[in-house]
C-alpha cells in the first residue's frame, strides 16, 4: 500500500507542479491581454497596480472572491454551480499531455492530440450548462449561439489536426514534435496554419468570433447571471482554453519545445522556454486580432466555418496525402 | 493491481448508476447529463483495458457531437408542461409491454454472446487478424480498415452521406424574399457601378430608375 501512496504524491507533486505555473500564467495572460488592448488603442491599460500593473489580475481575483455569489432563484442550482467548474476543469486537464521537454510531460500518452482534441470539444458543455441553468434568456441565446459556433468550427479543426497526422504518422504529441526536428509544419502547411488559428479563435469565443457574450445583443451571453468566484471561473477556463489552443497551435505548427535553428546561441536556451515563447507569440497575436478586427454577424460566422474552412481544409487533405503518396513520404509503411 | 480493480470498479459503478438515471430522472435535461457522464465512465473504462484510441473517439464522436445535438433538442422542450402531462397520463404504462419485450431480446442476445465466449473460450483465437502488441492499437486499426475492410468502410461513409443529404431534404424550405450577401459581388463592385454624379437642375428635379 506504500508504495501506492508515494507514486500517488509524487503524481500529486507533479501536477501541482504543472497547474500552479499555469494558473499563474493564466493571470499573467490577463493581464497582457488588456495591456496589448490598450497599446493598440493608443490607452495605457492597467498599469497602476504593482510594477507595470503586473498585480492587477490578482487584484482584481481578489475583488471577485469576496463579492456576494448571487444564484437566481428559479434557476437549476446544480447545474448553475457546476457550469463554472466543468469549464475551468476542462481548461485545466488538457494540460496534463502538453509536453514541455523531451521528457518533461505529465502523460506522454500514445493518443495525445486525441485526447486534446476531445477536450476542447468538451470544452462546450460548460457553456451550455450555464446558459441553460441560468433560465434566463440572454444566457440561453447565448449558449445556443455557441455550442452550435464550436461544434462547426471543432470540425474543421479536427480535419486540421488530419493534415498535421499525415505528415507525422503518429498521435503522441512529442512524436509530432520530433518530426518537425529538420521542418516546422507551418511553412509547407502555411494554409492549414492559417485557417487552424481563426478556427482557434472562433473555439475560443474570442473575438471577432465572441457572439455568445456579444454584449450589445446579449449583454454578457452565457455569463449574464454569474457573479462574484463563479464568473471568475469561468473566466480563468476561458483563458486557459485559449493558452491550450496556443499551445496546440505551437505543438502542431511552430515545433513545439524545438529550438527554430540547432545552432549555439539557439539550443542553450531550454526546451520548456521555446515552448512558453511559442505560446506567448501566439497568444500576442490573438490580442491583436481582438484589437483590430470588428465582430463578425452570426450568419458570416457560420458561412465562414461550413462553406469556406470546411471545403478548403478537405481539399487541403486530399493534397497532402497525394502529395506524400506520390512522392514516397509516407510516414508509416 | 487492487488499485487498478477499484478504478474499475468504482468506473462502473458510475455508469451503471448513471445509466439507471438516465431513465428515472424525471427531469429530460438531466436524463441527457447523465447519458453524458455514463459516456464519459464508459470511455474511461475503454482507456483502461488499453483500447486508448476507441475510448478518445467514443469521446469525440458521442459527447463532442452526439449528446450536445441530444441537448440542443430537449433544452427546448417546455420541461413543467411535459412533467404534468406525460408523467401523470396513462398513456405512459400502455408503453411497458413493448419496452419490456426489447430490453429482455437484448438480455438474452447479451446471454448468448457472453455464453458462447464462457462456452469456448477459444474464440478469441478465431480473429482474422493477429494481435501484435509492438504497434500502437490506433495503427493497428489503420492497417485493418484502409486495406482488408476498405470497401465496408466506404460503405459505411456513403451510408452515412445519404442520411446527411436526406435530412437536409426532408427539412429544406425554400423562402422566398431572402437576401443573400455575396462577397465575390460585395468586392468586385466598383466605384463607376456604384456612384454616379448627376447635375440636378432646380425646380425639375432627377428621375433614379432602380
Amino acid at each position: 500500500m506504500l508504495e501506492y501512496l508515494t507514486i500517488l504524491l509524487s503524481e500529486i507533486y507533479k501536477i501541482l507542479f504543472l497547474l500552479v505555473p499555469v494558473l499563474v500564467s493564466v493571470a499573467m495572460i490577463v493581464w497582457l491581454d488588456r495591456r496589448i488592448w490598450a497599446f493598440v488603442q493608443k490607452r495605457r491599460g492597467p498599469n497602476v497596480v504593482g510594477p507595470f500593473g503586473l498585480l492587477q489580475p490578482f487584484a482584481d481575483a481578489l475583488k471577485y472572491i469576496f463579492k456576494e455569489i448571487i444564484i437566481p432563484a428559479s434557476s437549476n442550482k446544480i447545474i448553475f454551480i457546476l457550469a463554472p467548474i466543468v469549464t475551468m476543469t476542462l481548461g485545466l486537464v488538457a494540460w496534463a499531455v502538453i509536453p514541455f521537454s523531451e521528457t518533461l510531460v505529465l502523460a506522454n500518452i500514445n493518443v495525445g492530440i486525441l485526447y486534446l482534441f476531445a477536450v476542447s470539444s468538451l470544452g462546450v458543455y460548460g457553456i451550455i450548462m450555464g446558459g441553460w441553468a441560468s433560465n434566463s434568456k440572454y444566457p440561453f441565446l447565448g449558449s445556443i449561439r455557441s455550442a452550435a459556433q464550436m461544434i462547426s468550427y471543432e470540425v474543421s479543426i479536427g480535419i486540421i489536426i488530419i493534415n498535421v497526422l499525415l505528415c507525422v504518422g503518429s498521435l503522441n504529441l512529442n512524436e509530432i514534435v520530433m518530426a518537425q526536428k529538420d521542418l516546422w509544419y507551418v511553412i509547407p502547411l502555411f494554409p492549414m496554419f492559417v485557417i487552424f488559428f481563426i478556427s482557434a479563435l472562433a473555439e475560443t469565443n474570442r473575438p471577432p468570433f465572441d457572439l455568445p457574450e456579444a454584449e450589445a445583443e446579449l449583454v454578457a451571453g452565457y455569463q449574464t447571471e454569474y457573479s462574484g468566484m463563479m464568473f471568475t471561473m469561468f473566466m480563468l477556463g476561458e483563458y486557459a482554453n485559449i493558452l491550450l489552443m496556443c499551445a496546440m497551435g505551437s505543438i502542431l505548427f511552430l515545433g513545439g519545445w524545438l529550438s527554430p535553428i540547432d545552432l549555439f546561441p539557439f539550443n542553450v536556451i531550454p526546451s520548456p522556454l521555446w515552448l512558453i515563447f511559442k505560446i506567448l507569440f501566439l497568444f500576442v497575436l490573438f490580442s491583436l486580432v481582438k484589437a483590430i478586427v470588428p465582430r463578425y454577424r452570426y450568419d458570416q460566422l457560420m458561412k465562414l466555418g461550413w462553406k469556406i474552412f470546411l471545403p478548403f481544409s478537405l481539399i487541403w487533405v486530399v493534397l497532402t496525402a497525394s502529395y506524400l503518396m506520390y512522392f514516397d513520404l509516407l510516414p508509416v509503411k | 493491481m487492487i488499485v487498478h480493480t477499484i478504478i474499475f470498479y468504482i468506473f462502473s459503478f458510475i455508469a451503471i448508476f448513471s445509466a439507471i438515471m438516465v431513465v428515472a430522472s424525471k427531469n429530460t435535461v438531466h436524463s441527457v447529463f447523465f447519458l453524458i457522464l455514463d459516456f464519459i465512465s464508459i470511455s474511461c473504462l475503454f482507456i483502461m483495458i488499453g483500447a486508448e484510441f476507441l475510448g478518445m473517439i467514443m469521446l469525440i464522436v458521442y459527447v463532442g457531437a452526439v449528446a450536445i445535438l441530444f441537448l440542443f433538442v430537449v433544452m427546448m422542450l417546455n420541461v413543467a408542461q411535459q412533467k404534468n402531462e406525460w408523467f401523470t397520463s396513462r398513456d405512459s404504462s400502455a408503453h411497458i409491454p413493448i419496452g419490456l419485450l426489447v430490453s429482455l431480446i437484448i438480455f438474452f442476445e447479451l446471454i448468448i454472446v457472453i455464453g458462447g465466449w464462457k462456452y469456448k473460450p477459444d474464440l478469441v483465437d478465431s480473429i482474422s487478424i493477429e494481435i501484435n502488441s509492438t504497434i500502437t492499437n490506433t495503427q493497428s486499426l489503420g492497417n485493418v480498415i484502409y486495406t482488408d475492410y476498405i470497401h465496408l468502410f466506404q460503405l459505411s461513409g456513403m451510408i452515412l452521406l445519404v442520411a446527411m443529404i436526406g435530412a437536409i431534404v426532408l427539412t429544406f424550405r425554400e423562402r422566398s424574399g431572402v437576401r443573400r450577401q455575396s462577397y465575390f459581388k460585395q468586392i468586385s463592385r466598383e466605384k463607376k457601378d456604384g456612384v454616379e454624379l448627376v447635375e440636378v437642375e432646380s425646380n425639375k428635379g432627377i428621375k433614379i430608375d432602380v
